[in-house]
């Protein structure tokens, strides 16, 4: 008796549980579509082309197995590129996250004009990024640019900053922590105003210096923030190029081509679709193992409220 | 052990006066407690003790030292905040450590002194916790004990029972009291619960609007209030304030201080609310309302005639003009005098 009740009860609940979820489903459909047609599939279509020959004209693309990535492997401007990446990822995420971290503490304590001052520090992350690049290339311009004009100043000579190869990539990489910087301060500031301000009275009692206030309780209790922004750094250094195109074009003799900005050029410019497909499936795997990396390890060592 | 002296001290922030001319000592060892409606200047008071603010005008000195330019660490005070201030990501024991850690305490000493503070709260069992695993009660013994493991001589307490149920509150009282007659400490703490202030204090500050509207021991401040503000402020049902037609006086008698019977002046009973120890009857006597608290239960129908009095010394006289206190008025109106008891 109480068996067949309960068997009631239970197919009842299925039965009544089933038009909701139909609606949770329809609802979640123009998403999921979406998201399946534009993302997913595109994804899934890349790692299947990068095992076959690029089609050219009459002739139809046919499988070629794991040729791509060997001649990938004996592609020195992908060695290259990678470096460039490397060399770039180090160069802007410690510098801009760093940077953002300080501006933030700067403009969140009471100081006159501060309103200014964040805003100041936020306009370069509302600029476009070609806007920027054409600023910086004005600053990087031999003879008569800004950074030349100020070095001239303490007797240096001339140089040809972005013609460099020694120093093309440099110059990347201070508009890039230029750029970005800003963008994360908001993330900081924002974390920053959720820390209340009777945890720096209670210590500042007990006679903690504002460095010790600072290594002791902010830092780590910005720690959550500090994972999504460096998250964040990691995916835009391999992301963003568009100050490439717009600087450089990836020389001179490929100094400054980072590994999306070669995938651009392999694709759209030298059209084989097969070796761009194989190149960014590379891309996609460093990205995800980084991502899965920085959660996993950085994780355990972070304090969540 | 450090006496605190509070001399003429005002903060101002653009139009509000938020602390007033205010002038207070609580000695040393003692309990002082700042009481007063939301918003009449206790908060800023501490936090200009604790050198959090700065004053705007007047001294502030600690244990004879004058403090009032040094920063809050050079004061030694501890503190413990209305919201707690835990740090949330350090465990119960580094909270409380925290000051000594900063300070540069050997390990040994830091270890013991944790051992003896977490017994004398309960806290052993906890120390491994993060705040946000605890309790608002042991929260609030962590605050507690990160504030009495520094050993000053003076501790400010902001509403500290402010987020507990009645219960824990009453428990915790008792203890923060016993604790600071243990210690000895110099204990100015803030509240606008007048249960609490009239249990713990040795002292009471009573506030209003950024001034001290009364300085006295709980007891005086219940049997001879200095304003009607005052009268009316401590005690529940608050003091009835009567003026019984008369212009220049204010008569005020406490609910309790009220004998309902075939006595006095003639009234009507408004209503009659049973708390379970003692009724709460409001009466009309002319046209003002009288609040009377009769032992045990009392049943009155709306309306019943009744009538009120009251022993002679149970009588409080204000300056209608002024609200202040009269003390002088000896030879009370006739027609008053006779619905007294003598
Ligand atoms: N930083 C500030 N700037 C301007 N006005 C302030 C500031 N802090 C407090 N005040 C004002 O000063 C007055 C006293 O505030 P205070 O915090 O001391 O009140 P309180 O007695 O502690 O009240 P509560 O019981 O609600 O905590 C209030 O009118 C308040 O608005
Ligand atoms: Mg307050």
């Amino acid at each position: 008796m109480t068996e067949l009740a309960a068997g009631t009860i239970a197919r009842r609940r299925t039965g009544r549980g089933f038009i909701p979820s139909i609606h949770g489903w329809l609802l979640l459909l123009p998403a999921a579509v979406l998201l399946v047609s534009f993302t997913h599939w595109p994804t899934a279509a890349t790692i299947i082309d990068s095992f076959f020959s690029t089609p050219k004209g009459a002739r139809p693309a046919v499988f070629v197995g794991v040729e791509n990535y060997e001649a990938m492997l004996d592609d020195p401007i992908f060695w290259r590129a990678l470096w460039n990446n490397v060399v770039y990822c180090i160069g802007t995420i410690p510098a801009s996250i760093a940077l953002a971290l300080l501006m933030a503490v700067f403009v969140n304590g009471r100081l006159a004009g501060r309103g200014f001052l964040r805003l100041a520090y936020f306009t370069p992350t509302v600029l476009p990024m070609i806007a920027v690049a054409n600023i910086w290339l004005f600053f990087f311009s031999p003879s008569y640019g800004l950074v030349d004009q100020v070095t001239a100043l303490f007797g240096a000579p001339a140089r040809n900053w972005l013609g460099d190869p020694s120093t093309a990539l440099w110059c990347i990489v201070v508009v890039t922590i230029w750029k970005e910087a800003g963008f994360f301060m908001i993330f900081y500031l924002a974390a920053l105003q959720q820390i209340s301000p009777r945890l720096a009275e209670a210590a500042a009692l007990e006679g903690a210096s504002r460095w010790y206030f600072f290594r002791r309780i902010t830092f780590p209790l910005l720690m959550p923030t500090t994972l999504f922004v460096l998250v964040n750094a990691v995916i835009n250094a391999f992301r963003l190029v568009d100050h490439i195109v717009v600087m450089t074009r990836g020389g001179p003799d490929n100094a400054t081509a980072l590994l999306l900005f070669y995938i651009y050029e392999i694709g759209f410019k030298f059209w084989d679709t097969s070796y761009a497909a194989t190149l960014t499936v590379v891309l996609l795997a460093i990205l995800a193992a980084v991502a899965i990396g920085q959660f996993l390890f950085l994780d355990r060592r972070v304090h969540y409220q | 052990m450090a006496r605190i002296e509070v001399d003429s001290v005002s903060k101002v922030w653009g139009a509000t006066r938020a602390v007033d001319g205010v002038s207070f000592a609580a000695g040393a060892g003692s309990l002082l407690v700042l009481l007063g409606p939301s918003g009449c200047g206790k908060s800023t008071t501490l936090r200009l003790i604790a050198g959090l603010e700065s004053v705007s005008s007047g001294r502030i000195r600690i244990g004879g030292t004058d403090v009032t330019d040094l920063p809050p660490a050079k004061r030694q005070i501890a503190m413990v905040f209305q919201s707690y201030a835990l740090f949330p990501h350090l465990t119960v024991a580094e909270n409380i450590v925290f000051g000594l850690r900063v300070r540069r305490t050997g390990a040994a000493e830091r270890r013991e002194r944790l051992a003896r503070v977490a017994a004398l709260l309960g806290l052993d069992k906890l120390l491994d916790r993060k705040p946000a695993q605890l309790s608002g009660g042991q929260q609030q013994r962590v605050a507690l004990g990160r504030a009495i493991i520094a050993e000053k001589p003076v501790c400010l307490m902001d509403e500290p029972l402010s987020n507990l149920d009645a219960q824990l509150r009453h428990e915790m009282r008792r203890e923060i009291r016993a604790l600071q007659q243990k210690l000895g400490i110099t204990m100015v703490y803030v509240t606008h619960d007048q249960t609490e202030a009239m249990s713990m204090a040795d002292q009471v500050i009573l506030m209003r609007e950024g001034r001290i509207e009364q300085d006295a021991a709980p007891a005086v401040l219940y049997a001879k209030p200095a304003t009607v503000f005052a009268a009316r402020f401590i005690g529940t049902p608050p003091m009835n304030i009567l003026s019984l037609g008369r212009k220049d006086l204010l008569l005020g008698i406490r609910p309790e201080d009220v004998i309902l019977g075939d006595r006095g002046i003639e009234a009507q009973v408004e209503s009659a609310e049973y708390l379970g120890a003692d009724t709460i009857v409001a009466c009309r006597v002319g046209g003002e309302l009288a609040l009377v608290r009769a032992p045990g239960r009392v049943d009155f129908a709306s309306g019943a005639p009744t009538r009120l009095s009251w022993r002679r010394d149970a009588i409080h006289w204000f300056d209608a003009a002024t609200g202040r206190r009269r003390d002088d008025v000896t030879d009370a109106p006739q027609d008053l005098i006779r619905e007294t008891i003598a």
